[in-house]
């Protein structure tokens, strides 16, 4: 194709790719390098149902000048990213220079919101996604064996984790988790502990919430390998068979190696999906035990009667680092591929 | 048939229409309010819309989410609604942005009917009309009580020793409960509690906030004490989970907000022991102090400063009628209501004992929010014993600051 044909075969979703994902981005990113102006406080007597009392409230007619000169706020540079909500820098020196080995050194750190996060986003991200990967090859391998006739209902149960909302199936899990819920109560007569509860350790919750997610994210493994399943060339596994091959050794050897580029794509996925983690920690209450960037940024807009807009942004970018950290192997691996077909 | 019920409705309407016009007096203006959602803020909108018709528009928006729309909405000019109703700690928002108008005029002409008590006045100007209030206090169950052999607690002293009676006398493993999710609820906990040690939370005049000290210690053990009464799932409790477990009989004593009165003690979701053995009293004292360790919450409306002066009017009228003495008669026991005409009933009991007690207001401090927040987000680690209590109130001191800066409030 020449360039200017390619160019112009192009130019509608390039143009939408920049409106919709680089100029929002841009204006995070100008966002977060900005804070609310200085506020200059005066003392005042507030009175109410419950009687008059001093405060101290916000000079209006001082702010207002300041804010009209410069209305995204005060320029900032990276001080955000560098405060203790984020990475933290003098928090972490100081925890190095006080500490007297790595194990006390990393109890401070994780004691800071910004790192306490990463490390859950971290473990969630690396323990759902290859139980997806498995569990979801291993029932499209099972799914794929089934007579044709219990086929199309299977498939459709199979897909059901999927298809519920991220945050109503979380709260429903959450209530039949419950020490009075279904599965609560089972798992209190099986482990034979009536003060069993997945609410109340981390370890639990961290546990509960790792479960969650690959019931959630396999389905979507699961389709994709069933539909790579349909197109594995039954000529080579028929092949296989004639030269004695077991089930398992044709799974090994002929169709795992065959569906290879499906396990980089879905990997590509759950890597990019499981990073933002977010519902089922509003949905499993687990903001005491587990937090996740996103959580951080949905704290930072929505968890008090003002927003800090700076902080949130500064969240984002530095969620959209680590998606870029993460998935750079992976690229890396696929462009190789890519480069070795001949073409 | 169908077309004598239409008449039948249309007739209803018009009827409605022409009293509500006599009633309100209002000739044209637009009210649009934007509320948060549940059954007492119904029963105002209604009453506001009542004044509709006859060149007098009203539209309302209720929502759980009017926190998170009100800023934006009222800073377009004209604003998109007329009227935010709000409570003391989201009025905060309004106020620094300099949304809302004073309204000294229109009380001095429409508010005839209002009690003094009503008006909330920031610096001298009236900012918010009250129309009711809130609190969190004790709930008790009088039978457990009984048989567990104590009396219904004064103070939070009190409240650990007759909930190891109960657990003593084998009645109960975790007979107390409040609210204290991880976020704001536990936030509100911490705030109610070390209001009973009758301290400041900020040095006076200024953003630095007090609470690292001997007083934030004793306010942690003290919450620490009454969690090894609570079920161990105490980390994910808001205010529907500590409902449903006192309407299923699973609590003795418990902190709760006393709007939460009214849905407990109806005839659904609950038994009748529960419900006519449920007491709504006074909170607690704590430590020998005096003062109620509880914050009086207040919801009114505001006017917002970007509408025409017409909009301003016609609004503050309609809201008027929204909280006018009728209302309150055909809702009396939806709500704690600061209007005249309210007769206090059982689930009254515990916000008023509570607000006669000296209680202190919530602090409407423009930076309040911050330290609400940090406090919500980092006391989880205390209470579930991870760390000591000076670690989590210097990780609160530390969370505020940050976040004080970045809103301009400390340099």
């Amino acid at each position: 194709m020449k360039h200017r044909t390619f160019l112009w075969f192009i130019l509608p979703s390039l143009s939408a790719m920049v409106l919709f994902i680089a100029l929002p981005i841009v204006s995070v990113f100008v966002q977060s390098l900005f804070v609310a102006h200085d506020q200059v406080l005066i003392v005042t007597e507030n009175c109410g149902p419950f009687g008059c009392k001093q405060a101290t409230t916000v000079d209006q007619e001082a702010t207002r000048a300041l804010k009209e000169s410069a209305p995204l706020g005060k320029y900032n540079g990276f001080a955000t990213y560098t405060n203790r909500g984020h990475l933290a820098f003098a928090e972490i020196t100081e925890a190095w220079r006080s500490s007297d080995g790595v194990s006390t050194f990393l109890s401070q750190v994780l004691n800071l919101p910004f790192y306490r996060a990463v490390a859950f986003t971290l473990a969630y991200t690396f323990v759902v996604t290859p139980f997806v990967i498995l569990l979801g090859l291993a029932v499209a391998l099972g799914v794929n064996a089934l007579p044709r006739a219990i086929k199309g209902p299977t498939i459709f149960v199979s897909l059901l984790p999927m298809i519920v909302t991220p945050l109503i199936g979380s709260l429903i899990l959450f209530w039949m988790i419950d020490a009075r819920g279904l599965i609560g109560a089972t798992l209190q007569i099986v482990f034979d502990d009536p003060d069993l509860s997945l609410k109340a350790s981390p370890t639990l919750t961290w546990i509960t919430l790792f479960v969650y997610g690959v019931w959630h994210s396999a389905p979507f493994s699961f389709i994709v390998f069933y539909a790579g399943l349909q197109t594995v060339p039954q000529d080579t596994v028929e092949a296989a068979m004639i030269d004695g091959a077991s089930r398992w050794q044709r799974i090994r050897y002929v169709v795992v190696p065959y569906m290879a580029p499906l396990v980089t794509f879905i990997t590509l996925m759950q890597l990019m999906d499981n990073f933002r983690v977010f519902e089922p920690i509003v949905g499993f209450s687990a903001q005491a035990s587990a937090t996740s960037l996103s959580y951080i940024i949905y704290s930072d807009l929505r968890g008090g009667d003002t927003q800090l807009f700076g902080s949130a942004a500064a969240t984002s970018m530095l969620t959209i680092l680590g998606v870029a950290v993460l998935l750079t192997p992976v690229l890396i691996r696929t462009w190789r591929e890519f480069n070795r077909k001949p073409v | 048939m169908f077309l004598k019920k239409i008449a039948l409705v249309g007739a209803v309407s018009a009827l409605m229409a022409s009293t509500a016009y006599a009633g309100c007096g209002l000739t044209s203006g637009s009210v649009r309010i934007l509320s948060n959602d549940f059954p007492a803020l119904h029963a105002v909108a209604a009453g506001a819309e009542a004044c509709a018709g006859g060149g007098v528009e009203v539209s309302k928006n209720q929502t759980t989410e009017h926190k998170d729309l009100q800023v934006a909405a009222l800073t377009s000019n004209p604003a998109q609604y007329t009227t935010a109703v709000v409570a003391n700690s989201s009025i905060v928002p309004l106020l620094n942005g300099d949304l809302i108008r004073p309204l000294d005029d229109l009380v001095a002409k429409h508010g005839q009917g209002l009690q003094k008590t009503q008006l909330v006045t920031i610096d001298g100007k009236v900012m918010a009309i009250a129309f009711m209030a809130n609190a969190q206090h004790l709930w008790v169950r009088d039978d457990i009580l009984a048989k567990a052999g104590v009396s219904a607690p004064t103070t939070y002293e009190e409240v650990l020793a007759a909930s190891k009676a109960i657990r003593d006398a084998g009645i109960m493993e975790y007979p107390f409960a409040m609210n204290t999710k991880s976020g704001w609820n536990l936030g509100e906990e911490f705030v109610n509690m070390y209001m009973g040690t009758g301290a400041d939370m900020f040095v006076p005049g200024t953003a630095e906030v007090a609470i690292n000290n001997d007083h934030g210690v004793a306010t942690l053990n003290m919450l620490k004490s009454l969690m090894e009464y609570s079920n161990p799932d105490f980390l994910t409790f808001d205010s529907n989970a500590t409902q449903a477990l006192w309407e299923g009989g699973e609590l003795a004593i418990a902190n709760m907000w006393g709007s939460r009165g009214g849905a407990v003690l109806d005839d659904e979701g609950s038994t009748e022991e529960v419900t006519s053995n449920t007491r709504l009293i006074g909170a607690p004292t704590w430590g020998n102090g005096s003062t109620p360790a509880s914050t009086l919450w207040w919801d009114g409306f505001t006017i917002s400063k970007n509408i025409s002066d017409e909009d301003a009017e016609a609004t503050f009228v309609a809201m008027l009628n929204g909280i006018s003495t009728e209302m309150v008669k055909a809702n009396n026991d939806k709500a704690v209501w600061l209007i005249d005409g309210y007769m206090p009933g059982r689930a009254a009991e515990g916000i008023s004992a509570t607000a006669s007690a000296g209680a202190p207001p919530y602090p409407m401090m423009p930076f309040m929010g911050a330290l609400h927040t940090a406090l919500g987000n980092e006391l989880s680690d205390f209470l579930q014993g991870k760390e000591s209590a000076e670690q989590a109130l210097a990780d609160v001191e530390a969370a505020y600051n940050a976040a004080a800066k970045e809103q301009g409030y400390l340099k």
